[in-house]
């Protein structure tokens, strides 16, 4: 059971208390009706499956119930770094390179 | 003292006699026996027959790696266990055993022509018989499956223990009370850390307790234990045993299962029988040894073939013999010295026959000491025996070839084909292994978990070395926590350090493709299944597995695997690294259904949800079933009367009088705050600046790929507050998708969301009679001109602040009456006696289902299915086409949503009046060759209702242009004719939904 870092309560908590939801960083258009129909399935289906850093949403469904942001290792299940909904992605050079805080 | 317990040795206190049975005979034993220890104290070896072949079979180890003895272990109703190893079962007074997949008999067999029909279960058997002709599948080839498959038998009983569960959070858990263990936890816990330490055996000391012989800084072996397991005590240490470390998952939680009752005569009271403990370690320490390897060659695993540790453990640790005139059979250095303690306790040892052609000076001279043979460079082609070893047959290496055969007779084969260390808590936290080449094993190398492994489990060889590794390791993770740890140096006496070389199955002058040499006791897998699997064209050594099943029995391959790779990889011509390890997966040991479940069983295995009027319905009689977590009154049966015939009462009452209904489980979501109705002209299909306060609406929930999520009314209480109602399953997926949406793609708008699904009792009153009811309980007027349908207010119902809707879900008129929940019941018996007049009917979700699919209300979830979209249900209506954006507009107009022929909502009404079945398929042709194909299916149908005839509702391709269309329902006795019509049966004017002008409803004064 992984232990997950709320980056709103600022507390590191069993995955119990959390709901994943999905991968992160995928905007919803804001003008659905000006995209295409390719541009849509594009945002409606397609994901990157990624092996190895994945950037995901999670919840914290059992607490604050907030959404937020994670970057995991989906090869090794650790968690590089979680951070605010709306948050840039973090660089990921710096975040390899120094460990994470609390987020493991 | 029975026959083959040596007086002096072993822990096992004889004093004291304990009777237990196997198959049904009675034996005797004393306390610190196992099952194992005390047959084989009487000289029985045969414990149970093999899982494909049947072949007789006996312990070949002493501990949990057992393969072979598996037994099924009774202690009176109910408490039945089968594939227990008997090598790790204590004797306790009265307890019955029994061998398994045994037919007629241990003894006698027939299953056993499973073994003459060798051929025929040979590797990927499964894949090749069971191929053709498809019409064996039925009758032959189950069956026959389903009564092969299968280790044991089932309990057919409840489960009348239970099970505990627990959680601990420590700074060090010690896997393992080996020397490497207890050196670890002593250095660990020097500075106050909190340190646990676990073994699966009754008793801590590891290897130490089957080498009495060793003295550790000048301190006899077993008196050493004594005094470390009162220091590790007196240090805080937390000593557990019969605990086993099931399975190492993310960020350093170990799952242990405490065995506390299985080794006890009589149960005590209200002691769980197993503890599952979630163990969260700030550092871990792996300490759990190496397991011993059998040698592969024909007839390996005749019973009284065993592994030469485990003889020597059989012998130092419980006192007992395995055999008089044992021969011995190694690659190993270590079994040398298990044939010199057989020898030592009066065993006539009848050779020592080692594959390599030198051992140390030390050994042989051992040997000569004590009138042993020895044969250096011999090879071990087969045994002899029935149920029981009688001979083994050797033959002389030279040069590459086998020479001739010699037969040396014996009552036990003690092999030892070297030590794997025991990886597999290791390889749970997806450490790397690293290959080996002299020790022609994996080792652990790196590892993402907090963790360290230490002593035989890296490769160690010896107590010395156990220890101090141990304590180097003890005092690492302590200064890991930011503490000193103390790590004190060991001495160790007559310490037994070896090496050893590693084989593949052993050279042979037999034909190899008639040898049943073993790999994988368990499952039945030889030496030639493996090859065969390389042959057919298996290259990835998951795929040798699969195909063979080595390594897949419940042992999960803690002797079988380097075995069956070294096999594999000659087969292959690669080197082992090139062809893998399969993955060791948890449990660590065959692991109770019921320590995984703790206290999740019956009435606490899911949540049951009553609502406040729950209770009233089981006084009344109701009939429950579960809606998602809810127990919901399903139909009120009165007298006697059948399912049927309720609902037909209750239906019928409603329409023509009045029902009063449970509706508090509808989800229900407070949208509140400056947006909320933006936010709602957002999440719903449906346009809501419009809708005035005090009124309702019909909502409809899309994803955004513009299939239906979920539906409810909606209530606009003021400017800024909606009272949302969801299904009753969806609530909580409703509103985390609202959620998500107001967080993460529009957390500019200013609104709050919270569930109230709970804080309302919701009591809905449908019929003729409803408004007549309800009015002298409120002030507000219940006309049509005051409080239409789909009105809402806040006002207060019989005395209580309540908020009213005039909604239906029937047809017929209808108030659903929202109360502080806790005033709930007090309302219905309010309501329910008033009532009594009209005739009042309770009714449950039968009826509620029939009734609103009388009317074409859609149930999400049970018309639709996560592929309709408004416009299939029919509802067109309520998409806001004119909006500029709602979760699902942009869906909605995917080329695929708009195409024709989608499969539409509609009625359909049976030619010959018979009921359709739900779920059934539905075709255009019903001439036409099968397969047909299908072009929808009914969805809801009842035939308990106030309409005429059976309705039924479907999706069908072009349903909607399809009207006064004929289609047809194959089913297995016949075909069924039914037309298709709308969705609307009963009232399509909604001339019922309206309260008449000549009923007198004034409010009260107030
Ligand atoms: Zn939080």
């Amino acid at each position: 059971m992984l232990l997950i870092h709320c980056p709103y309560c600022n507390e590191t908590l069993p995955e119990l208390e959390y709901a994943y939801a999905g991968e992160a960083h995928i905007a919803r258009p804001a003008n659905p009706s000006e995209v295409s129909d390719e541009e849509w399935a594009e945002f409606l289906f397609m994901r990157s499956n990624v092996k190895g850093i994945h950037y995901e949403r999670w919840r914290h469904l059992h607490g604050c119930g907030r959404f937020f942001n994670a970057v995991r290792d989906t090869v090794s299940d650790k968690f590089l770094t979680t951070y605010e909904a709306g948050a840039p992605r973090p660089d990921l050079d710096t975040l390899v390179n120094t460990p994470a805080e609390g987020g493991k | 003292m029975s026959q083959y317990r040596v007086s002096g040795k072993g822990r096992v206190d004889l004093s004291k006699k304990i009777n237990f049975t196997f198959e049904g005979k009675s034996y005797t034993g004393g306390q610190g026996d196992t099952v194992a220890s005390a047959l084989l104290s009487h000289g029985v070896h045969l414990m149970g027959r093999s899982f494909k072949y049947h072949r007789p079979r006996g312990a070949v180890a002493a501990g949990s790696e057992e393969p072979n003895a598996l037994i099924g272990t009774r202690r009176g109703p109910g408490r039945f266990e089968p594939n227990t190893r008997a090598t790790v079962q204590d004797i306790y007074e009265g307890l019955q055993t029994n061998a398994q997949n045994k037919y007629p008999s241990l003894k006698f067999d027939v299953g056993a022509v499973n073994d003459a029909a060798y051929m025929l279960f040979s590797a990927g058997f499964y894949y090749k018989t069971f191929m053709w002709p498809r019409s064996f599948w039925d009758k032959v080839y189950e069956p026959f499956i389903r009564a092969a498959a299968g280790l044991g038998v089932s309990p057919t009983e409840e489960d009348p223990d239970h099970y505990a569960s627990r959680n601990l959070h420590i700074d060090v858990l010690v896997v393992g009370a080996g020397p490497t263990g207890i050196a670890a936890a002593k250095a660990a816990s020097a500075e106050g850390l909190s340190v646990v330490i676990v073994d699966e055996n009754r008793e801590i000391g590891g290897t130490l307790l089957s080498e009495p012989q060793a003295v550790i800084d000048g301190i006899p072996a077993w008196a050493w234990i004594e005094q470390e397991l009162a220091a590790l005590k007196a240090q805080g240490v937390k000593v557990m045993t019969r605990t086993t470390a099931i399975g190492y998952y993310n960020d350093n939680l170990v799952g242990l299962v405490q065995k506390l009752t299985d080794h006890l005569p009589s149960l005590p009271a209200d002691t769980p029988r197993e503890r599952m403990w979630r163990v969260r370690a700030g550092q871990v320490v792996l300490a759990q040894g190496a397991l011993e390897k059998p040698l592969v060659f024909h007839g390996n695993d005749r019973p009284g073939v065993m592994l030469a540790g485990s003889a020597q453990t059989f012998l130092n640790r419980y006192g007992v013999l395995v055999g008089k005139r044992p021969v011995v059979l190694t690659a190993h250095d270590s079994a040398w010295y298990a044939a010199f303690d057989l020898a030592d306790a009066g065993a006539k040892v009848q050779a020592i026959v080692d594959v390599r052609d030198g051992v140390s000076e030390a050994l042989i001279a051992g040997a000569r000491d004590r009138n042993i043979p020895v044969r250096l460079s011999y090879t071990a082609t087969a045994t002899k025996g029935r149920l029981r070893v009688k001979s083994l047959r050797v033959n002389r290496m030279q040069g590459g070839t086998v020479g001739a055969a010699e037969e040396i007779s014996c009552d036990a084969v003690l092999m030892s084909g070297g030590w794997t260390p025991s990886l597999h808590l290791f390889s749970h936290t997806k450490g790397k292994l690293a290959w080996d080449d002299d020790r022609t094993t994996f080792l652990p190398e790196m590892t993402p978990e907090d963790c360290v492994i230490a002593g035989a489990s890296r490769g160690l060889w010896g107590i010395e070395a156990a220890l101090n590794d141990g304590a180097e390791k003890g005092r690492a993770v302590a200064a890991a926590l930011g503490k000193a740890g103390n790590a004190v140096s060991y001495t160790v006496a007559e310490d037994r350090t070896g090496s050893g070389v590693s084989m593949k199955e052993l050279p042979t002058d037999l034909s190899p493709g008639k040898a049943k040499a073993f790999v994988d006791y368990q499952n039945d897998v030889t030496a030639k299944d493996l090859r065969l699997a390389v042959r057919e064209g298996m290259r990835s050594i998951e795929h040798v597995k699969r195909y063979t099943t080595n390594g897949m029995a419940t042992d999960q391959g803690k002797m079988s695997n380097i075995n069956g790779l070294n096999i594999a990889s000659d087969a292959l011509g690669r080197k082992q690294p090139q062809v893998g390890l399969t993955t060791f997966r948890p449990p660590y040991t065959p692991t109770s259904f019921g320590a995984f479940a703790g206290y999740h069983r019956g009435s606490h295995f899911e949540v049951t949800r009553k609502t406040q009027i729950d209770a009233w319905a089981e006084e009344n009689g109701a009939v429950f079933e579960p809606v998602s977590q809810w127990r919901r009154a399903w139909y009120f049966p009165k007298g006697g009367e059948s399912m049927d015939d309720a609902v037909r009462r209750e239906c019928a009452t409603t329409r023509k009088s009045l029902g009063i209904f449970d509706a508090s489980t509808l989800g229900k979501i407070e949208v509140v705050g400056p947006d909320a109705v933006e936010f709602m002209n957002r999440m719903y299909t449906n346009p809501w600046t419009k809708l005035g306060v005090g009124k309702c609406r019909y909502g409809l929930l899309c994803g955004d790929d513009g299939f239906i999520r979920d539906d409810g009314v909606i209530g606009r209480l003021g400017q800024d507050k909606f009272h949302v109602t969801t299904t009753t399953g969806g609530a909580a997926r409703v509103l985390n998708m609202m959620e998500d949406y107001l967080q993460t793609e529009w957390p500019d708008l200013n609104v709050w969301l919270t569930s109230t699904t709970e804080e309302w009792s919701t009591i809905a009153l449908n019929g003729p009679n409803a408004a007549k009811l309800l009015q002298p309980f409120t002030d507000v007027t219940l006309t049509e001109e005051n409080f239409p349908h789909m009105s809402c207010v806040e006002c207060e119902v019989a005395g209580m602040p309540a908020r009213l809707f005039r909604v239906s879900f029937t047809g017929e008129i209808g108030f659903e009456v929202n109360v502080p929940a806790p005033m709930g019941r007090q309302l219905w018996e309010t309501l329910w006696e008033a009532g009594q007049q009209y005739g009042i009917t309770a009714y449950g979700t039968e009826t509620m289902h029939v009734l609103r699919a009388e009317k074409g209300y859609i149930i999400v979830g049970q018309d639709t299915d996560g592929t309709v979209t408004p416009y299939d249900a029919g509802m067109g209506w309520a998409v806001g086409k004119a909006k500029p954006d709602f979760v699902g507009k942009r869906g909605l107009a995917r080329p695929d949503l708009v195409a024709e022929g989608r499969k539409q909502l509609v009625g359909l009404v049976t030619e010959d009046g018979s009921k359709l079945e739900e779920g059934a398929q539905i075709v255009f042709d019903a001439s036409q060759p099968i397969p047909m194909k299908m072009v929808g299916h009914v969805t809801s149908s009842y035939d308990v209702g106030t309409t005429d005839q059976p309705i039924a509702l479907a999706l069908v391709e072009g349903g909607h242009s399809r009207m006064g269309e004929t289609v047809f329902i194959p089913m297995p006795d016949r075909t069924i004719s039914a037309k298709i019509t709308g969705t609307i049966f009963v009232d399509p004017d909604n001339a019922k939904l309206k309260i008449p002008a000549s009923a007198e409803n004034k409010g009260v004064a107030a």
